[in-house]
């Protein structure tokens, strides 16, 4: 190993310290909190003022505004959890195990959120809140593994034993995601296909388009704050319980 | 007020379920942290402290 590989790994290893991390990121959090009610501020005025109804949805199309974003979140929130996971089980990083417990139930909200708007979506454009189809069955079942991984956190006291096992049900759920992605296009749905991210460019206009990429930003920027928020609430919850422990062996 | 077409009612439903939803979020968050914080604070103040945070 070289002298720069070492000091590489060092900053690294420093960075990603989970009480070190948590210093580093402090200071970024108003500053995020700041940019994202920007990005509301100026999405939700372009989704309702500075955007046109749809030719054949016409004024429901604002509802997309809300529903994609929940939608994508619903899933990248799943990959960084998945990612996480392989932290926590290859190089048993203490920072993996919190961001994998801080952002689930994240996950789990604006998974709730994208089938609750998409239902209300689907009901004057399909005529039915609900069908039993690929992409709204297999986001209900990425909604159901959310709560199976909240409620895992839960059962278990010993947190390090309860991220390997968490760890593994992530990963193994994981398989969930390209279901999701490309249900649309392996069975006949309800569900549109892709029409934003797709190998041949976005088939919307720029002016819907706008006001979705805002509002998709705002979202994403708004589950970087609350994951970063969360992370050093669990770093902190971690501590106390350390110190508990310190604590409860001195009596003993 | 602007014409949200015959189709309001959803639009307003999904905007409010939105909200009230991200707003309960962010309270979560911020309630859990404050808790935890107390707890850490009550901790240290009976002089418990790390191993690493020793002089």
């Amino acid at each position: 190993m070289s002298i720069d590989s070492k000091s590489r790994q060092g900053w690294f290893s420093r960075i990603a310290h989970p009480g070190q991390f948590a210093a580093w990121t402090q200071p970024l959090l108003w500053p995020l909190v700041g940019i994202t009610t920007v990005l509301f501020g100026v999405g939700l005025y372009f989704a309702f003022f500075n955007s046109p109804q749809d030719y054949q949805m016409g004024e429901t199309v604002r509802i997309m505004y809300v529903h994609v974003p929940n939608a994508w979140l619903s899933q990248f929130v799943y990959v960084i959890m998945a990612v996480s996971a392989l932290g926590t089980l290859v190089w048993r990083h203490p920072l993996a195990d919190v961001s994998m417990k801080a952002a689930a139930p994240l996950g789990a909200v604006f998974t709730a959120l994208a089938l609750y708007t998409g239902a209300l979506w689907g009901r004057p454009t399909w005529g039915t809140f609900w069908e039993w189809d690929g992409r709204m069955t297999s986001t209900l079942v990425l909604l159901l593994i959310y709560l199976g991984i909240i409620a895992l956190w839960r059962a278990f006291d010993d947190q390090l034993r309860a991220a390997r096992v968490i760890a593994v049900f992530t990963l193994v759920g994981a398989v969930n995601i390209p279901i999701i992605k490309f249900s649309v296009d392996w069975w006949s749905t309800l569900h549109q296909p892709a029409s934003v991210f797709r190998a041949g460019g976005p088939t919307m206009p720029p002016s819907i388009l706008i006001p979705l990429f805002l509002m998709f930003f705002a979202f994403t920027f708004l589950f970087l704050v609350l994951h970063l928020k969360a992370m050093h609430t669990e770093i902190r919850r971690r501590r106390a319980m350390g110190l508990e422990r310190r604590a409860a062996g001195a009596l003993a | 007020m602007m014409d949200l077409g015959p189709h309001a009612i959803f639009i307003i439903w999904a905007y409010v379920g939105v909200v009230v939803a991200v707003f309960a979020l962010i309270c979560a968050v911020r309630i859990d942290a404050r808790r935890v914080a107390r707890r850490l604070a009550a901790l240290e103040a009976q002089g418990l402290r790390r191993r690493s945070d020793a002089p």
